[in-house]
């Protein structure tokens, strides 16, 4: 390190946090009452959401401005990145809670229902096979096979992740006309796979009868896939943001960490979907 | 909320702060450090009496058997608010109130990294506690299901839960920012010549805690969102007519749960290596081991949550594998209590209070640590499971253990944060009557353990009377001995022996070259560090 360091962006007092809290407050509040049927529940929880959007926007924007102002020297740039990383980690571990509870359920809780006193005695003529609802599953369901619409959107998650990098060799090249074109397919083809997410949860829902409360499979099934569409819609989100800074012409071959940092998550969300695929859909 | 700084700000460094929100407003939108930290320490002793004041109610109904102060029902409510409120509200805010302080004045930076981000941080969790103390007045109470939220009863409890798994998913919103915070100001903020082997070993126990923050708060978060969806959207994660399993509830709740004993016991570890070879005027011995030793107890806390659950049902070899994994951890504690008595060995001691602190901390916290190891050990734990064996032993660490290093720590950097030293007289009452009283709590409890008491019920079989007894009278001595440290704070804030920048004789360290009070900024341009 050089004896002369840049001095470190601190920035001004904020009202945004405070925001962010007190949207929060409101949601937690509001969902907590509203899944107990209190009448105020869901004004309180879209509140606390609208706070929230007011929040995001005018932090974010206030960020893009500090940015372009530039105010994020080198060491900054560094401390977004650790922290960037840090952040998909523990994106990483939220994920891993629930590949766990799928692993758990499948090599132990399921074989043990299945075998000695529990079959003799508890569940008699269980047989503990996967795909199952549990021994005291009431209605019949269809799995969801792997090589309809999950391949398609494997393959189009796959896609995107070439047209995402393909428009960062554009930034990189100064080929902004490339940088917007991949950027454009790369959110169009997320578009399509949470449409076609969504016309497999109708699917699933109308003609296999596999809700969410079809026992351990339909809960695993859809809390996994669900949240990661989830992130896949924050993804595109974040990646439209970057398509709309680059028409404003934010960004330059040195200067473009908010653009990595959605690609970064963008291609996390691709990799947890091709352990979905294998774990969830295919085996 | 300004009774902590005594408006340390801008006296020592000239810095006007016109144009920045004055008042309330000031602190709602601050984005500096010692703000911030000065708010989660504030905080946390408030959660800290909060806690206790259920803690003392606990203790009334226990002081006798037979039924006499309140209901069990409520008592239930009482004995798991009592270990949320000191897990998640008093212990954890507390440590990362001393890391905003601290870590960036021992490493030489302007700031924490994010300074906007910290201070949502901190603001979260005033929310947080809102819902989780206000699930006490709505229908059916707060949750009752144990601190540990076990399925299936968190699974049946009323709203009160739902109210605890929100708060519980903006604490760890809270926590996982403060974490990335903490670990990206260490790893890219410190002055020009800290290399990481040179830096004050809190950095590196809080770097280290940091990172089993981001890696086991959303496996927690993970946790309560399948008790959620289990209660109001049909699934069955922990429903075995539906093909899941109440024992996986365990596991992952542990899986984030004994780390998280390591989260709220590093920091301890870090502050007492800075007040011990300051007392003892000697550097700390072996640095490089407790570095290590800090990283493998990490490490390690990855691989023995199943400790926690020897009784609710696990093939045999996993019972083996669990226990000496669990007994290897002994070994990098046992090389940290080496290295601080070694610290001490033929140095100059004195025992201002933190020095006494501190000493109290290594005396009483490996007592906690030797009733761990016997924990540990299978057989044994079968026997004491869900006893006040368990319930003296975790006392033992995470009262004696973290909270004493709290206390070690607050005295020592007291006169960086307020200009002032702490009443000296004061501080070793409060040493004093705060160990005298805590053994007399906790450790009968050992004793009504080993005997059969179970845990968490609000009555008990007569022979267990006398110790209970005993055990309540230490704990109201405790309670009221914590109020010292308040007149102490109060008293130091507002005035008394003015401190130097270098506050204590021993004392090394970046942070000791700047003002006591430290000014409001600091290090804008970073110092070079030569050590």
């Amino acid at each position: 390190m050089s004896e002369t360091l840049e001095r470190y962006f601190v920035p001004e007092p904020s009202k945004f946090p405070i925001f962010g809290s007190v949207a929060l407050l409101l949601f937690g509040t509001g969902a907590a009452l509203w899944l107990n049927k209190v009448g105020a529940g869901p004004w309180l929880f879209f509140a606390g959401i609208a706070i929230l959007i007011y929040m995001l926007f005018g932090w974010f924007g206030q960020v893009v401005r500090e940015s372009q102002g530039g105010h994020y020297g080198k060491r900054v740039d560094v401390s977004f990145r650790w922290s960037m990383g840090w952040f998909i980690f523990s994106e990483v571990m939220f994920f891993a809670a629930f590949f766990g509870a799928l692993f758990y359920v499948r090599v132990l809780a399921l074989p043990w229902l299945s075998t000695g006193d529990n079959e003799a005695v508890l569940w008699q003529g269980f047989s503990g096979e996967w795909p199952s609802a549990g021994p005291r599953a009431h209605e019949a369901f269809t799995p969801m096979g792997a090589w309809g619409i999950p391949a398609i959107n494997t393959l189009i998650l796959l896609t995107s992740g070439v047209t995402l990098t393909w428009a960062h060799y554009g930034l990189l090249g100064g080929r902004r006309g490339q940088l917007k074109l991949g950027l454009f397919l790369t959110i169009l083809l997320g578009a399509i796979f949470i449409g076609l997410q969504a016309y497999e949860y109708l699917h699933a829902y109308v003609d296999l009868n596999l809700r969410l409360d079809s026992g351990i499979y339909g809960s695993t099934f859809y809390l996994l896939t669900g949240f990661h569409g989830l992130h896949v819609t924050v993804g595109a989100i974040m990646l439209t943001v970057m398509l709309f800074r680059v028409f404003a012409g934010h960004f330059d071959a040195e200067h473009h960490f908010g653009f990595e940092a959605a690609a970064w998550y963008w291609h996390f969300v691709d990799v947890v979907w091709l352990f979905l695929f294998v774990v969830v859909y295919w085996l | 909320m300004t009774t902590l700084t005594h408006d340390p700000i801008d006296t020592a460094s000239g810095h006007s702060h016109a144009h920045g929100p004055t008042g309330l407003m000031r602190w709602i939108t601050t984005t500096n450090h010692k703000d911030i930290g000065t708010m989660y320490m504030i905080f946390s002793f408030i959660m800290f009496l909060s806690g206790g004041v259920m803690a003392l109610t606990i203790r009334a109904e226990l002081f006798q058997p037979g039924l006499q102060v309140v209901e069990p029902e409520f008592f239930n409510q009482l004995t798991t608010m009592h270990g949320l409120v000191m897990v998640f509200g008093a212990i954890m805010p507390a440590f990362v109130g001393f890391a905003n302080w601290m870590v960036p004045l021992m490493i030489g930076a302007s700031d924490m990294a994010f300074a906007r981000m910290n201070n949502w941080s901190f603001w979260l969790l005033p929310p947080a506690a809102i819902l989780l103390l206000g699930s006490f007045f709505v229908p059916g109470g707060a949750t009752a299901a144990g601190w540990t939220l076990y399925a299936p009863l968190s699974v049946q409890m009323g709203m009160g839960m739902d109210l605890a798994i929100f708060a519980i998913h903006i604490m760890g919103i809270s926590s996982i920012m403060g974490a990335i915070n903490i670990v990206v100001t260490i790893l890219n903020m410190r002055a020009p010549g800290m290399t990481m082997m040179k830096m004050p070993l809190f950095c590196w126990t809080w770097l280290i805690t940091a990172y089993l923050l981001i890696a086991v708060m959303p496996v927690l978060a993970g946790a309560v969102t399948m008790i959620l969806t289990d209660r109001h959207f049909g699934t069955s994660f922990f429903n075995a007519a539906g093909g899941g399993d109440p024992v996986m509830y365990q596991h992952i709740f542990w899986f984030f749960g004994h780390p998280e004993v390591y989260i709220m016991i590093l920091p301890a570890f870090g502050i007492v290596s800075q007040i011990i070879p300051t007392f003892a005027r000697k550097p700390l011995f072996g640095y490089a081991s407790m570095v290590y030793a800090t990283a493998s107890i990490a490490i390690l806390s990855f691989v023995v949550w199943a400790h926690h659950m020897f009784t609710t049902g696990m093939p045999a070899a996993g019972q083996l594998f669990f226990m000496y994994a669990t007994m290897l951890i002994a070994v990098p504690t046992g090389v940290k209590v080496f290295n601080w008595v070694a610290t001490m060995w033929r140095g100059s001691m004195t025992f201002e209070s933190p020095m006494l602190w501190a000493t109290g901390f290594i005396f009483v916290f490996t007592m906690g640590g030797f009733t761990g190891l016997i924990c540990a050990i299978a057989p044994i734990d079968i026997q004491v499971q869900d006893t006040y064996y368990v319930v003296a032993h975790f006392h033992y660490v995470l009262v004696a253990g973290s909270l004493f290093a709290l206390f070690a720590g607050a005295y020592y950097w007291l006169p960086k944060w307020t200009g002032h030293m702490p009443n000296e007289f004061l501080g070793k009452l409060h040493f004093w009557c705060s160990i005298v009283f805590f053994n007399i709590t906790f450790f009968p409890m050992h004793f009504l353990g080993l005997a059969g008491m179970p845990r968490r019920i609000p009555d008990y079989a007569l022979q267990f009377a006398d110790f209970n007894a005993l055990a309540t009278i230490g704990a109201f001595g405790f309670g009221l001995s914590q109020l010292i440290f308040l007149v102490v704070v109060v008293k130091c804030v507002r005035g008394g022996e003015k401190a130097e920048a270098q506050s204590w004789e021993g004392a090394e360290g970046l942070e000791w070259t700047v003002p006591s009070p430290a000014p409001h900024h600091t290090f804008e341009d970073a110092p070079v560090f030569k050590g």
